[in-house]
């Protein structure tokens, strides 16, 4: 078993006496797709910007690929191989949707034809081609989230962070976007983190769940064993209905 | 819609730009002295206002300040030329260097510590005024008394040492203009040029595709300052006086960014357009109220002017009439 | 003693400053939106209260309270009609609005005072306190209470009425502020005028102690910018000790080095505070 391509080790962080993170370890598989899940507060989004170099943590380690990325900048963890969307899109409103990809697709050539080419091939696998002309701006929701997503995925990473590309998306289109990236890690190799709280997406298309909870991992194994843990069916599914949405 | 582009612009545009180009070569050759005068103003404003737009337009941090980088230009190569004889064409760059050097300075201090928005807007006035100030107590460029080139023998062009008629300079700011239009074309093409406007529109998303905002940011910044530099060389051999007090006014700050910002920020040809509009609605403004004694009436239908355009046209006119008349080009 | 006088006299001056640049402050702390014409309103404030001064034969200091509301009136309009459509516009526009009509106000005075300089005509000019060693313009003192007066009721303004309170709520939380139901809008017109206010009180004051032309706008412009963004934009105690500390500088290096200086040292002070503490002195992080 070859060692994982990221792997997180006590990752801690403390926003003036919130402990947003605390301790959390968990690794993701070359090819995989973990899911990381708890209810809002639970450190998902601080877990993502630990990672991807937008906050420093305090304490423990990220390492991609084998090589320590903890404390980089974010547009050097964007070359060290990760890719991440917003929770809240930010697209490049006046910017074509061609060329809001080129802009990531540029992280690996200088060659705009290059460029050009790759950022089509992704929004062909995203269903966006036929907007590739028109402004970022002009976009849905559920187009702009797919956006994001292109992106992210033109800089070439080796992991995709998604921050909940799903809310807001109809059961159809949420059914689409698992097809999508279930074949991306497939024919790519691209490994895939997530945070989600549409489970009918988690559930589909994870291999692997993390389970988080006021900062702290309190479980993670497959969908299954996860929805079988006493703990998680008390801190999380106990709360609110979520599950089927 | 698009034909085969021409040099990455659409068949319409490079038509209507060819065209633009002949008249204003043609020009020189039918109009009056007045008019050519008139006209040196215009491309003054056209090419400062290219130059501001790459650092405010393109990148999208707001320079209140770049009568500073004109100043340094015009005072470098003029007091390079006063003191040791040394030719306008090694001094000019002489004074980009250091209005490079300067903005780049100004930007890495702002940006290093995190001085944004406003903050960077009004610590660019800052500098600027800082510098005015400074320079009104520089002897050597003689200070608040003013730096005076040896007046030009308008009958004879002098090439080499910029010594010529408002015709000659003219030429040289319709060739500056134009360069200045062709880099902003290839800039914005290129991939540095995606990368401004990335940051332009959200610098955290643009940071999280792989983008070293804090060396793009500086990069368009001395960028911005070489080439209004460049210009402020030309204007030093032009007016043949310098004042700190005009050269490095805020006032001088504020009309340059001010016809980039009606013809349309961020877009290629706006800044010519504003320039065209604003020389003339200036010099219109002249005209209509020469007959009449009344002090400030200018002024205010130059302010009411641009209260208009903004009212009625935020965004700039240049992206107005570009979809007035059917133009099909990128931005 | 000398220096001490000197010094003194500063902080008085720095005083009306303050009051002058906490208007600025209030305005952007709460709208977001830099008011580049504030020097413009300031020099309004000054010939409204040269005007009706010389006008009605009335001290400065009794026409203050008519300029002031007068200076609320026309922020609440400006801010109703023209400033709240640009709120979620991009800085440049903005700026450009404002530039529009700094030009239009500096063209109105013009024609209608000319460029020549103004001032009133005071009995007690040239009156002064004497504190042991210390020599005291009268009408310096005047003002800078005067300045503290209204600096201390836009404090008690924003502490203790339901108005305030509610502005305060705005600039903390818009979108919260909506959901609560709050006007913002109008929130906004009030926030403005008072601003304007501030404007008017110091620019009556300011006459005391100078002339008034059009042309000198721009000046106060500046000098509102470097205070607020010493102290810390949006801050209210950051404009004041940012206006003093303006007051002293310039007194002091106008005297010990030459008065083209002082503002030099004025825009040093500022770039050296916005590198080492880009919040300003007073400013939140």
């Amino acid at each position: 078993m070859s060692a994982p391509l990221l792997e997180v080790r006590g990752l801690s962080k403390r926003f003036r006496g919130l402990q947003a993170v605390d301790g959390v370890s968990f690794a993701v598989p070359r090819g995989g797709i973990v899911a990381l899940i708890g209810p809002n507060g639970a450190g998902k989004t601080t877990t993502f910007n630990l990672i991807a170099g937008v906050i420093a943590p305090d304490s423990g380690s990220v390492l991609l690929d084998g090589v320590d990325i903890t404390g980089l900048r974010p547009d050097q963890a964007c070359h060290a191989g990760i890719g991440r969307t917003f929770q809240l899109v930010r697209p490049f409103g006046a910017l074509s949707v061609l060329e809001n990809v080129m802009v990531g697709a540029l992280r690996a050539t200088a060659d705009m034809r290059v460029a050009r080419d790759a950022a089509c091939a992704i929004l062909e696998r995203l269903g966006l081609v036929d907007k590739a002309e028109a402004p970022a701006k002009s976009l849905t929701l559920p187009e702009r989230k797919r956006l994001e997503t292109a992106r992210a995925l033109a800089t070439r990473p080796k992991i995709l962070l998604l921050d909940e590309v799903m809310a807001g998306l109809r059961p159809t289109e949420i059914d689409q976007m698992v097809a999508a990236f279930a074949a991306l890690a497939r024919e790519t190799g691209i490994a895939i983190l997530l945070t989600e709280h549409v489970m009918r997406a988690v559930m589909a298309l994870s291999h692997h769940i993390v389970v988080l909870h006021h900062g702290q991992k309190i479980c993670e194994g497959t969908p299954e064993q996860v929805t079988r843990d006493p703990q998680v069916l008390e801190c999380y599914f106990g709360h609110a209905p979520v599950a089927g949405n | 819609m698009r034909g085969v582009p021409l040099l990455g612009l659409s068949p319409r545009v490079a038509a209507a730009l060819g065209l633009f180009v002949l008249v204003m070569l043609a020009l020189p050759f039918f109009a009056n002295d007045y008019i050519v005068s008139v006209l040196v103003v215009v491309l003054f404003a056209a090419y400062f206002g290219q130059s501001w737009n790459i650092v405010t337009g393109f990148a999208g941090q707001l320079s209140l300040g770049h009568a500073l980088y004109v100043g340094l230009g015009a005072y470098t190569s003029a007091a390079l030329f006063v003191h040791f004889g040394v030719p306008p064409w090694l001094g000019m760059p002489a004074g980009m260097a250091v209005a490079a050097i300067a903005g780049t300075l100004i930007a890495a201090l702002s940006f290093r510590f995190r001085v944004g928005g406003v903050y960077f807007a009004l610590l660019t006035i800052a500098f600027a005024e800082f510098v005015r100030i400074l320079f009104g107590h520089f002897k050597w460029v003689g200070a608040t008394e003013g730096l005076f080139l040896p007046v030009a023998n308008l009958a004879h062009q002098d090439l080499l040492r910029l010594r010529g008629s408002p015709r000659m300079f003219y030429y040289f700011l319709l060739a500056l203009t134009l360069g200045a239009l062709g880099l902003s074309h290839l800039l914005l093409n290129r991939r540095i040029g995606y990368y401004w406007q990335a940051i332009r529109e959200d610098e955290e998303a643009a940071q999280a595709l792989g983008i070293n905002v804090f060396r793009c940011k500086v990069l368009a910044m001395a960028l911005s300052a070489a080439l209004t530099a460049l210009g402020g060389g030309f204007l030093a051999f032009y007016d043949n006086n310098l004042y700190p007090d005009t050269v490095f006014a805020i006032g001088r700050s504020v009309e340059i960014i001010t016809a980039p910002i009606i013809g349309g920020l961020g877009t290629l040809f706006g800044p010519i357009l504003g320039a065209f509009l604003l020389t003339t609605l200036g010099e219109t403004m002249t005209s209509l109220t020469s007959g009449v004694e009344i002090n400030g009436l200018k002024q205010w239908l130059y302010g009411a002017a641009l209260l208009a355009i903004v009212a009625l046209q935020p965004a700039g006119i240049w992206p107005w009439l570009r979809r007035l008349i059917g133009l099909e080009t990128r931005r | 003693m000398l220096y001490l006088n000197i010094t003194v006299a500063g902080l008085l001056t720095g005083l009306v400053y303050g009051l002058m640049a906490l208007g600025l402050s209030v305005i952007f702390g709460v709208i977001r939106v830099v008011n580049f014409a504030h020097g413009e309103m300031m020099v309004v404030a000054m010939y409204a209260t040269y005007l009706a001064s010389t006008v009605t034969g009335l001290d400065p200091l009794v026409v203050l309270a008519p300029v002031t509301l007068l200076l609320f009136l026309l922020g609440y309009a400006l801010q109703r009609v023209l400033i709240n459509r640009y709120i979620a516009r991009p800085e440049h526009e903005q700026f450009l609005l404002l530039l529009a009509l700094a030009t239009i106000i500096t063209a109105s005075l013009l024609m209608g005072f000319g460029p020549d300089a103004r001032n009133v005509q005071l009995d007690y000019a040239y009156d002064s306190y004497q504190i042991g060693g210390l020599l005291l313009d009268k009408v310096r003192v005047i003002a800078a209470a005067g300045a503290a007066l209204g600096a201390a009721a836009l404090w008690a303004f924003f502490r203790f009425t339901r108005t305030g309170k509610a502005i305060r709520a705005c600039a903390d939380n818009q979108i919260g502020a909506q959901v609560v139901g709050l006007d913002v809008k109008r929130l906004y017109a009030i926030t403005f005028g008072l601003g304007a206010a501030c404007v008017g009180a110091a620019g009556a004051l300011m006459l005391l102690l100078v002339d008034v032309e059009p042309y000198i706008a721009t000046d106060y412009t500046l000098l509102a910018f470097i205070i607020v963004i010493l102290g810390g934009l949006g801050s209210m105690p950051g404009a004041l000790l940012g206006g003093v500390l303006v007051g002293v500088s310039e007194a002091l290096s106008g005297f010990v080095i030459e008065p083209s200086f002082k503002s030099a040292f004025s825009f040093a002070l500022l770039i050296l505070v916005l590198l080492v503490r880009p919040q300003g002195l007073l400013g939140r992080a």
